[in-house]
């Protein structure tokens, strides 16, 4: 059953998984990243209040989040063949990663910067600082550790839900678990991917943490 | 050191909390003048409304009523980029430090230089300068983890200088440090008072702050200022019932049993090297039971008070509370609340 065609396609489906999460994590971070600070500094608490602005943020983050991604999968079809020009393939799977994993990553943002000591932020505000500067010299700065934790986090919950795109054709290790091991029932498929995506996860993992502690200046 | 010209001038001051539950009155109708090269004293009990007073001389609390001015300028109706130019000049230390922990000492004191936009050059001999200034030259390279309170506080300071600041505010500065510690602060702070003439405003609930370093002091109660002027004169008579109190219970909190005939004395520089107390015995035959004794230098005087318990019989008393009287010391009787 195993021969090397077999192992070109497990080849070609991790790089295609590893493309669909690291693609979709960075954009998702494009938009996740600027959402989570400004949940955090429009707050009624925060450096630059502006409760419209935070309410809104606020509802569009939790109505996303709570479309299970693979109903958010087919809904957004229109929109990913009007921006990729296609529905299937894993550059096509990438529209809906980000548009789920945008929201979550606002969140997580959201988590680490609320964690920063608000004393810090009121000693760089005494000294000056424009909202401006205290986002890119303070918040981000002083929540790195925590923000690649996050990151970490996310990218394997993207990684998981990448996996869920192969119901509709999406590539990736996700697309061959239910290509052969569903439909075709070929469990040695379906136990390899497995393995596979098991070992990309606790790579990710495993590296984040330990970016994370090197830059963990704290104790 | 000390000008007549106010460097800061609060007038009327009021701050409201609105919370979802009700009003909190913080600071009402607060007016207060500080003069340049002053190191003046703001001391209450806690929740008395000094640590919000402090944050409106630099508005990181806008007042609700009333004004703030900084060297003449009103700086409760300038835009938010004035009043940033503003905090260049004026600086802050607080009692948890505060410094950014992701970056070292050295950093740390660049940052308010970035903030500023003053060019690396410069920034770099300037942060080099005030690292010798606060006696660190060699925790340059430390992350704010590895130093100790007193280290932490020191580099805050000198963060706090960078931009050659007129005014340094201190938020309870000394509050998380063990005595040794605070007393080199505080000698740390009157050494760049003296050298440099910045003004320093020092918010404390410890008398012995003000005791050592300040030249004036507010006592701030119930979210008004119940008493201000020369710390020498608030020391030596005290007008107001929490004056007394504040001054009166430091160091000796319970270890005084206070009994009725009790009085507080007071001496100047002049008085305290009298044998006055010996001399009263002698001349006036009154036994006297000194309960507490304490001599302290405030801003380089020497002031002493003490607490005697004078005889039950009420005449030789008032022959002993005259004596004193007409000796030009002060003395006022103890109510038992003290103590």
């Amino acid at each position: 059953m195993w021969d090397s065609s077999m192992t070109a396609l497990m080849v070609q489906g991790t790089i295609e998984t590893l493309y669909m999460t690291l693609a979709s994590t960075l954009l998702a971070y494009v938009i996740g990243l600027p959402m989570g600070i400004l949940l955090v500094t429009s707050d009624s608490e925060g450096i630059v209040p502006m409760k419209v602005l935070n309410q809104v943020l606020n509802i569009v983050v939790n109505i996303t989040r709570s479309i299970p991604f693979l109903i958010l999968l087919i809904a957004v079809i229109p929109l990913t063949r009007l921006i990729t020009g296609t529905t299937i393939g894993s550059t096509a799977t990438v529209v809906p990663l980000v548009i789920a994993a945008a929201p979550f990553i606002a969140r997580l943002v959201e988590s680490s910067i609320k964690e920063v000591d608000y004393g810090i932020i009121e000693a760089s505000l005494s000294m000056g600082s424009s909202p401006m500067q205290v986002v890119t010299k303070v918040m981000i700065p002083e929540a790195k550790p925590s923000l690649i934790i996050g990151a970490a986090i996310a990218t394997t919950t993207i990684l998981g839900y990448s996996a869920m795109a192969g119901i509709v054709g999406g590539g990736g290790l996700g697309d061959i678990a239910i290509r052969f091991g569903y439909y075709r029932y070929e469990t040695g498929m379906m136990v390899i991917t497995v393995v596979l995506l098991v070992l990309i996860v606790q790579l990710f993992q495993e590296v984040g943490m330990k970016i994370a502690q090197k830059q963990d200046r704290r104790k | 050191m000390t000008s007549q010209k106010p460097i800061i001038e609060i007038k009327d001051l009021g701050k409201t909390f609105r919370p979802k539950s009700g009003e909190v009155k913080a600071l009402d109708g607060i007016n207060l003048s500080i003069n340049q090269g002053d190191i003046y004293g703001i001391i209450g009990m806690s929740g008395a409304g000094k640590s919000t007073l402090v944050r409106c001389i630099n508005l990181l609390e806008k007042p609700t009523s009333g004004s703030v001015f900084i060297d003449g300028q009103d700086i409760s109706k300038i835009t938010e980029k004035e009043l940033r130019t503003v905090r260049y000049s004026v600086g802050m230390i607080f009692q948890q430090f505060n410094l950014l922990m992701q970056r070292t000492a050295e950093k740390n004191i660049l940052f308010p230089l970035e903030i500023a936009g003053v060019d690396k050059e410069t920034a770099k001999k300037r942060t080099a300068e005030l690292l010798e200034l606060v006696g660190l030259p060699d925790k340059a390279k430390a992350y704010p983890a590895q130093l100790s309170g007193g280290q932490k506080q020191r580099i805050a300071i000198a963060r706090a200088l960078a931009n050659n600041p007129k005014i340094l505010l201190c938020d309870e500065a000394t509050s998380a440090l063990d005595p040794s510690t605070t007393n080199s602060i505080l000698k740390l702070l009157k050494e760049i008072n003296h050298k440099l003439g910045i003004t320093i405003v020092i918010i404390t609930h410890e008398m012995s702050v003000v005791e050592q370093i300040c030249s004036h002091v507010a006592i701030i109660d119930k979210s008004r200022i119940a008493e201000d002027g020369e710390v020498e004169d608030i020391f030596r008579n005290p007008k107001t019932e929490i004056a007394k109190k504040m001054i009166f219970s430091e160091g000796d909190q319970g270890s005084v049993v206070m009994g009725k005939n009790t009085y507080r004395i007071v001496f100047d520089e002049k008085s305290s090297s009298d044998s006055v107390i010996a001399k009263m015995v002698l001349e006036t035959k009154c036994l006297v039971n000194i309960l507490h004794a304490d001599m302290k230098n405030i801003d380089g005087f020497a002031f002493g008070q003490m607490v005697i318990q004078l005889p039950e019989d009420e005449l030789s008393a008032a022959r002993a509370v005259n004596y004193l009287r007409s000796h030009q010391i002060t003395v006022e009787e103890v109510g038992t609340h003290v103590g």
